[in-house]
């Protein structure tokens, strides 16, 4: 049942987007949600709505799978929806015992509902045309540059690609022992918090304590390996700009100068 | 080449290239302030190129230590590990050596790092330096030999144990050693699992002429070794030709260790008076035997 969890949401279809150099897929991201951030209207929001459409056209992902994605985040998108209404100071049009609703309220709410839904959106277009692994590629080599001011850019990519590969190993583990724990009588499904976190110790700890001693072993396979840091390392992907990057970039490019322009008009 | 010269690499290959592993006198102790552990006790042992070694011994009888002094993992306490010649407490060697002997572990989980296969493979090469195109030659070739091609791009953890061994047996010999130690590789499988992972082995050392050794719980995997070396506590107790060593049961049941099941039922057998040599390890020859009874 754990094991049906996808992480990272890789959706491979070949496109366009997918075939991008993921630093490009990055900074393009970046630069979207900065983008997000000089928005300042509803005719914005529009231009926005457009290119994301755009965008997930291109990248041959359906709809109807990216929408799944917002799923999980529409607890958050309505509690601050709803903490905006009741929020922001204004014109009074309705009033609930100490709460009032404001027509700025209404419409501020509206707003970083609409914020929040393009960035998850955009941003999980990232995830889902970019496997883990490029993905990590990438951030390490955009961090690289970094590395003399103390970023360990190396070390971090490691200890992303090691995570991604441990997790679904990681949940099988956990399955496991959930199993032999309910064989033995523990109950994980009722029962008020309190009682369902404590049914959570006996899980928890043969988890950590296994977790930890895959560590000791997965260290020393890799020192076996001749590993020692990301000095004198070679990847056997090289991550190469070609024209299809530059193309990507400018149509960015042009998005934020819209968005820019829209705003001071 | 001067003749001299020429002479001096015989001389090398004579010392050197001959002798792939040299245990001198060598003695670890992991003690600390509330125990005392000896895992090694004075121990020396030799293997030469192309040696197809089996270690037996049980619980806790120091294989595994002995194991990652092999290839600089551990340093003795006292004593000497030379691997093709390189002293393994020489830390400007260290890389060398890991390269010289690659070794494969129990827990088939635990020693693949990435997420794809060909990733994985990749691992090893990445770490000495190679280039992009001698990496995907590697790659290539080490997934040819372990039979595993048709999986390089999949995810490690979709797969069986015995493939998840054969892909970090891969990720091994992509680094080219001259040596492979194993230290348990079956001990987590199916026998079907079992059965792929020992037969690669055995394919390693017989069409690539890597040295192997390979230490085990199952006897059975011992029977085709050229030598077999018994360990307890720490130290070499008998060695020899799988029949020298399997044919003295008794002394190996003192040791709690097992014997070929056909190499016990012969010992029964005899024990019941029937005439039968004591070194039996298959049942081929059981067979044989029996048919020539009477
Ligand atoms: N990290 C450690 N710290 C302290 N003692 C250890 C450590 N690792 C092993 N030992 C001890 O050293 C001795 C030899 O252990 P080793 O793992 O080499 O045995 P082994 O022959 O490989 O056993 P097994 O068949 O169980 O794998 C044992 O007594 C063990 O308890
Ligand atoms: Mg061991």
């Amino acid at each position: 049942m754990l094991k049906d969890i996808t992480i990272g949401q890789f959706y491979p279809t070949g496109s366009f987007i997918h075939e991008l150099d993921p630093r490009t897929k990055i900074l393009i991201t970046f630069a979207y949600i900065v983008g997000l951030f000089i928005v300042s209207s509803f005719i914005s929001y529009g231009i926005v709505a457009l290119f994301v459409l755009g965008c997930i056209f291109v990248s041959k992902i359906p709809v109807k799978y990216m929408l799944k994605g917002l799923k999980p985040l529409r607890v958050i998108i309505i509690i601050t929806f709803i903490i905006n209404i009741f929020m922001t100071s204004g014109t009074i049009i309705y009033s609930l015992g100490p709460l009032n609703v404001t027509v700025e309220g209404l419409y501020q709410g509206t707003f970083m509902a609409f914020r929040l839904v393009f960035l998850v959106v955009g941003t999980s277009l990232l995830t889902l045309t970019t496997s883990p692994i490029a993905l990590t590629d990438g951030i390490e080599n955009l961090l690289n540059p970094l590395k003399p001011i103390g970023i360990p850019a190396h070390e971090l990519a490691m200890m992303m690609t090691i995570a991604l590969r441990f997790i679904p190993t990681l949940l099988e583990e956990t399955d496991k022992i959930m199993k032999a724990q309910m064989a033995r009588g523990a109950d994980f499904e009722s029962g008020n918090i309190i009682n369902r976190a404590k049914s959570l110790v006996p899980l928890l700890v043969p988890l950590f304590i296994s977790a930890f001693r895959r560590a000791d072993e997965l260290a020393m396979a890799m020192e076996a390996r001749c590993y020692r840091g990301g000095d004198n390392r070679t990847r056997m992907k090289q991550l190469v700009i070609q024209k299809n990057d530059i193309i990507s970039m400018a149509v960015m490019g042009m998005f934020i100068a819209i968005l820019i322009y829209v705003r001071i008009r | 080449m001067s003749y001299e010269g020429a002479l001096y690499i015989e001389f090398k290959r004579g010392i050197y290239m001959e002798k792939m592993i040299k245990v001198d006198k060598v003695t670890y102790d992991y003690s600390n302030s509330e125990k005392e552990v000896i895992a090694l006790n004075n121990i020396s042992l030799e293997v030469k190129q192309g040696e197809f070694v089996v270690i037996i011994g049980h619980n806790g009888s120091g294989k595994s230590t002995l194991a990652k002094h092999l290839n600089a993992l551990l340093l003795p306490t006292e004593g000497d590990v030379f691997v093709k010649g390189l002293n393994t407490k020489d830390e400007s060697k260290i890389w060398d050596i890991r390269q010289f002997a690659g070794m494969v572990f129990q827990n088939p989980d635990n020693q693949i790092v990435a997420t794809i296969v060909e990733e994985d493979v990749a691992f090893g090469p990445e770490n000495l330096g190679l280039q992009p195109n001698e990496i995907r030659n590697r790659i290539e070739s080490s997934l040819k030999v372990v039979d595993m091609e048709e999986f390089r791009h999949k995810a490690p953890h979709l797969l069986s144990g015995g493939q998840k061994q054969r892909i970090a047996i891969a990720g091994v010999i992509a680094m080219r050693p001259s040596c492979i130690i194993f230290d348990e590789p079956t001990a987590m499988l199916d026998p079907s699992g079992r059965k792929e992972v020992i037969n690669t082995i055995k394919k390693l050392n017989k069409e690539e002429q890597i040295t192997i050794i390979h230490i085990t719980h199952f006897m059975e995997e011992a029977v085709n070794a050229d030598r077999v070396i018994v360990m307890e506590d720490g130290d070499i107790v008998l060695e020899g030709t799988p029949r020298e060593v399997f044919s003295q049961v008794e002394r190996l049941k003192k040791l709690a260790l097992d014997v070929p099941q056909v190499t016990e039922l012969a010992h029964q057998l005899i024990k019941e008076g029937i005439d039968l040599p004591h070194d039996i390890l298959t049942v081929d020859e059981m067979v044989m035997k029996l048919c020539q009874l009477k």
